[in-house]
């Protein structure tokens, strides 16, 4: 089963997203601070991490970053969670290399769609 | 009096308003009609004994004739004509003599328009750098996502197992009452910050000294100020008053100011006090003749009590070959200066200018600068034109002095 790793800090937006996408056949875990969603990548080895821009500790550009400076993750999908008017945050995270993103609020068979086609299914 | 180039001007208005012809009026005060051509084009000074002639001939006092236009009036007007080009800079005078009360709406939108921009640029800076207002957007956009998304699985999932059901009915309920604060919330800051706005258009040091100036820099009630900060600084500003006022009592230093004359360092010593506390108590005591500007390490104008003659820059940095900023780099050093303001009309001044380190938090603490500036006027009488004053001007972008080596840009006089 392809596993999705997913770094969300809102519960309630992790929960939903956690349903959602189960049902659609994927492992889904979920982690809410960066530090510990760094060790977990590397742990667990995901097949796509699922990331919010703005998460407490290290913010999501920065956990973007040491994934694409690992060559072991360098490769690995990765979609972002944005806000609205977060279009600084945007291009650097386009520059650090992300592979998609999604804007809160987001459509849930949108976000579907889109692990779909990165997860290649 | 130095005479302004305006009253050719004024002569030749005066002349077509009597039905005189030139070759009648130059006639009649004994000169060339083409002499007097070139004084009513400005283009000739004048001798004080041939404007008595013409203002006789003209049956106006000489006054009416001599009357210049303020140079404070006249940076303003350019200042005002820097925003668009095509103004005719070369006119500026004649403009402000002819049309004062058009010359006054152009400068006063000006002043306008500069308030506004000011006023826009804080709501930008709120808008994008308000920690508050930021956090606050997020919090509601967390909640109207979470919500979405829950909403449709509650919607779109037909077979969702009841213990799911009711989780994400309880998270609807959470979210919803989170949605409901944080809105709340968001309009409550909007509402203040809209009552705002008006106060953004003169800067709160702005305001302090309109309000220290309408009442002739005598201690007032804060409470008449518009905006927070303003009276806050205006607390602060009564309050260092006092403290000013304790250190050198009014009867004691009215008689001690009338001996040593505005000498900041011998009336501070005199009272044992601080030359900060004294140029303070020079200026601003009743009636006093005395422009006062203060400025922090950075060179930034804290304060600025204006006296006539000597214009001071409203917006931007000052003249760089200030005094103040001398003093600035020699603390605790007197410099006085014999300046000349730059302008068809120069007017000369003694300044003395000290600064002062402070080290409010100790020997491991941070050093602070002020300076202060104190501008007398310099009677002509002790002022014979032979001394050597040094030439500054208000700031660069409307200071007449070409070649000045402390140029940072050009002015916008430059031809």
């Amino acid at each position: 089963m392809r596993h999705v790793l997913l770094i969300e800090d809102e519960a309630n937006i992790a929960e939903a997203l956690r349903f959602i996408l189960s049902r659609d056949g994927w492992q889904v875990s979920v982690m809410s601070e960066g530090e510990a969603a760094l060790a977990a990548v590397a742990a667990s080895r995901p097949d796509l991490v699922i990331l919010d821009l703005m998460l407490p500790g290290l913010s999501g550009l920065e956990i973007l970053q040491s994934l694409r400076a690992d060559p072991a993750t360098a490769a690995l999908p990765v979609l972002m969670l944005t806000a609205k008017g977060q279009g600084r945050d945007r291009d650097a995270a386009e520059r650090a290399g992300v592979s998609a993103f999604m804007t809160k609020p987001f459509d849930n068979s949108e976000i579907r769609a889109k692990v779909r086609d990165l997860l290649g299914a | 009096m130095p005479l302004s180039a305006l009253t050719g001007t004024r002569l030749r208005e005066r002349r077509i308003a009597l039905g005189l012809r030139q070759a009648d009026l130059a006639e009649q005060a004994g000169i060339s009609a083409s002499y007097l051509n070139l004084i009513e084009h400005n283009r000739r000074r004048i001798a004080e004994a041939l404007l008595e002639r013409l203002a006789q001939v003209l049956g106006q006092p000489v006054e009416a004739f001599q009357e210049g236009v303020a140079g404070a009036l006249l940076d303003d007007l350019r200042a005002a004509a820097a925003r668009l080009p095509g103004a005719e800079l070369d006119r500026v005078e004649d403009f402000a003599g002819r049309f004062p009360g058009w010359a006054a709406t152009l400068i006063g939108l000006h002043q306008r328009v500069v308030g506004l921009e000011r006023a826009l640029e804080a709501m930008n800076d709120r808008m994008s750098h308000d920690p508050h207002l930021s956090a606050s957007l997020h919090e509601l956009l967390s909640a109207v996502s979470s919500l979405r998304s829950t909403a449709a699985i509650l919607a779109d999932t037909d077979d969702i197992e009841p213990e799911w059901q009711a989780r994400f009915l309880g998270n609807l309920q959470d979210d919803s009452k989170r949605l409901a604060l944080g809105a709340s919330a968001l309009v409550h800051y909007l509402d203040n910050a809209g009552q705002e706005e008006d106060q953004a258009l003169a800067s709160p040091q702005e305001e302090v000294e309109a309000w220290l100036a309408a009442q002739d820099w005598a201690p007032g009630d804060p409470q008449a100020l518009a905006s927070s900060p303003a009276r806050q600084m205006a607390q602060a500003w009564l309050a260092q008053a006092a403290r000013d006022g304790a250190a050198m009592p009014a009867p004691d230093f009215a008689a001690a100011l009338a001996e040593d004359g505005p000498d900041p360092v011998r009336l501070a010593a005199r009272f044992g006090c601080d030359v900060l506390t004294a140029f303070r108590r020079i200026a601003l005591h009743p009636a006093a003749e005395a422009g006062l500007v203060l400025c922090d390490a950075s060179g930034t104008l804290t304060f600025r009590k204006p006296i006539t003659g000597f214009a001071l820059p409203r917006f931007g940095a000052a003249c760089p070959l200030w005094p103040l900023f001398t003093a600035l780099a020699r603390p605790m050093t007197p410099i006085e200066t014999l300046i000349e303001t730059a302008g068809p009309q120069p007017q000369r001044f003694r300044i003395r200018a000290f600064c002062q380190p402070r080290f409010p938090a100790g020997f491991r603490g941070p050093e602070l600068r002020e300076a202060a500036m104190l501008i007398l006027p310099e009677p002509r009488t002790t002022d014979p034109r032979g001394t050597e004053a040094l030439a500054i001007g208000s700031t660069c972008r409307i200071c007449q002095r070409d070649a000045c080596p402390a140029r940072r840009e050009p002015s916008i006089l430059a031809t």
